[in-house]
């Protein structure tokens, strides 16, 4: 298996650890790349959107072509797990925030979301979150965005204050907050595990 | 009578939601990797940072360059123009506190800034003491010119180190100095045992604990930025190749003949740092860099300030 993880900006070297402990754990053979250039996602099996800023990584995405490979990817059953900035940028639909920066979404989700939903750093959190199908995580939210509403297969999977802060559809998933921050790798393993199943 | 809090009358209870943790402060930290973080003085300068892909700006009433022309007290920016840029841009915000005055960081905090910086840039407010930063919610950058100096900021809770340099100069030598220092101590102290590494700690005065940390991660156990003179897309691409996790600019980008294109400039060098092909490419007609100050000719080194 070959997971690329978007290396253009943000925690892409917790991401890379996170899935190579992942797939230890599961089992599986394979690579994690970082994924600075387009030639960077060829073959890629799945691929990470990780932490960072939306409106730098959305502009490195269109100007290094990857944003065109990647709504391909997704089209050709590629799945693609994004946190927090990454679930921005796999959203449809976004607030005024990501209209007004030109934040340009991949559009891969069939979700709306909300960016800085819970407010500025002094109010970033963790706390214990319930992810149907995964149980209770230590899920930390900085600066995060929520996921206001889902149509068509998207789904959401997890809450917290009334807010979606977790989707699946298909094989992708997008999660508000930073599993790759702490030493939990359930939900790394539940992304790669839908990926290998389909 | 003790004040008692009636969870049931909170949305949630007190006990399930943690701020200010030091997982939530690196973890911010590590969101700006790989990114550029642009002094602006105004709302209109922090929309083109904003517009040119900054990860995130600092807030401040006068750029380094003009607070060392200028002379006198630098001192934390008024709250109104901080105010003025955090309602220009969705990206985060940061601004700087004197060394030591942990009443303007509290201000700070209080307006909404996402990262304060304990800066050498502004005239130190304590002779005798850093500010406490384990007491506040958001985290915290300093300067650091060296191990021994990164790491008693790490111990005081900074989330983020960043290399001091020689702000306002648009002169690298001293980022480089201060960046190649930190790496040269690193690996240094890879292949000490305990009881060298006990002397060395006490010989850059930082806690055993942090050194032995350090020694074994062979890094900063925090995210590690460049920041002190960098003025080209060049400057911000050698202090990449040169291990930082990213790049803060002052003045560099603002007394440049072409702000927005420096800005684009130096965001693209710094994603893409190891290819020269691409430097080549961004560093071209981008006008006249701010033009810089020889370190020897300055009356104030900044990176003097703090210890």
């Amino acid at each position: 298996m070959k997971v690329a993880v978007i290396g253009i900006q943000g925690d892409v070297y917790e991401h890379i650890r996170m899935t190579e402990q992942a797939m230890e754990e599961l089992g599986i053979s394979g690579e994690v790349v970082w994924a600075r250039r387009k030639e960077h996602l060829q073959g890629a099996d799945a691929v990470i959107l990780p932490g960072g800023e939306s409106t730098t990584i959305s502009k490195r995405l269109k100007g290094s072509g990857m944003h065109e490979a990647l709504r391909e990817m997704a089209s050709e059953g590629v799945g693609i797990m994004g946190t927090c900035a990454g679930c921005i940028l796999l959203a449809k639909e976004g607030d005024d925030e990501v209209y007004k920066t030109g934040t340009e979404l991949l559009g891969i989700m069939d979700m709306e979301v909300d960016r800085n939903a819970f407010g500025r750093q002094r109010e970033s959190f963790e706390t214990e979150l319930d992810v149907e199908g995964i149980g209770t995580v230590n899920a930390v939210f900085i600066r995060a965005p929520a996921i206001l509403r889902t149509w068509g297969d998207c789904r959401i999977i997890s809450e917290f204050e009334g807010k979606g802060v977790a989707a699946v559809q298909g094989k992708h998933m997008a999660l508000a907050f930073h599993p790759e921050l702490t030493s939990d790798t359930r939900l790394h393993r539940y992304f790669l595990e839908r990926v290998l199943n389909g | 009578m003790a004040f008692k809090l009636d969870v049931d009358k909170v949305p949630y209870s007190v006990e399930r939601i943690n701020r200010g943790t030091e997982r939530i402060k690196r973890g911010f930290a590590a969101m700006q990797k790989g990114g550029v973080i642009m002094d602006v003085t105004d709302a209109e300068q922090a929309r083109i940072a904003e517009e040119a892909g900054a990860v995130a700006v600092m807030a401040l009433e006068r750029v380094p360059a003009d607070i060392r022309a200028q002379g006198g007290v630098a001192r934390m920016s008024d709250p109104t123009k901080i105010e003025e840029i955090i309602d220009a841009v969705t990206i985060p915000v940061m601004a700087k506190a004197r060394i030591g005055h942990f009443v303007e960081a509290q201000i700070l905090q209080e307006l909404g800034v996402d990262m304060i910086d304990e800066s050498e840039v502004l005239t130190p407010a304590d002779p005798f003491y850093h500010i406490d930063k384990e007491q506040f919610t958001v985290p915290f950058v300093c300067g650091a010119r060296n191990l021994g100096e990164a790491l008693r900021r790490i111990f005081e809770g900074a989330a983020m180190i960043r290399t001091k340099g020689e702000a306002g100069t648009g002169n690298v030598i001293e980022a480089v100095r201060h960046q190649r220092m930190i790496m040269k101590e690193i690996h240094q102290i890879g292949n000490m045992d305990d009881e060298e590494l006990f002397a060395y700690s006490r010989e850059i005065q930082a806690p055993f604990e942090l050194v032995k940390e350090v020694a074994e991660l062979q890094r900063l156990p925090v995210v590690n930025f460049a920041a002190g003179g960098i003025a080209t897309p060049a400057d911000a691409a050698l202090m990449m190749q040169l291990g930082s996790d990213g790049v803060f600019v002052g003045s560099g980008i603002f007394k440049s003949q072409n702000p927005e294109k420096m800005a684009r400039a130096i965001v693209e060098a710094v994603h893409n740092y190891d290819d020269p092909a691409i430097l080549a490419k961004v560093s071209r007609g981008l006008g006249e860099p701010m033009k810089g100050l020889e370190i020897d000719s300055l009356d104030t080194h900044l990176q003097e300030r703090g210890w």
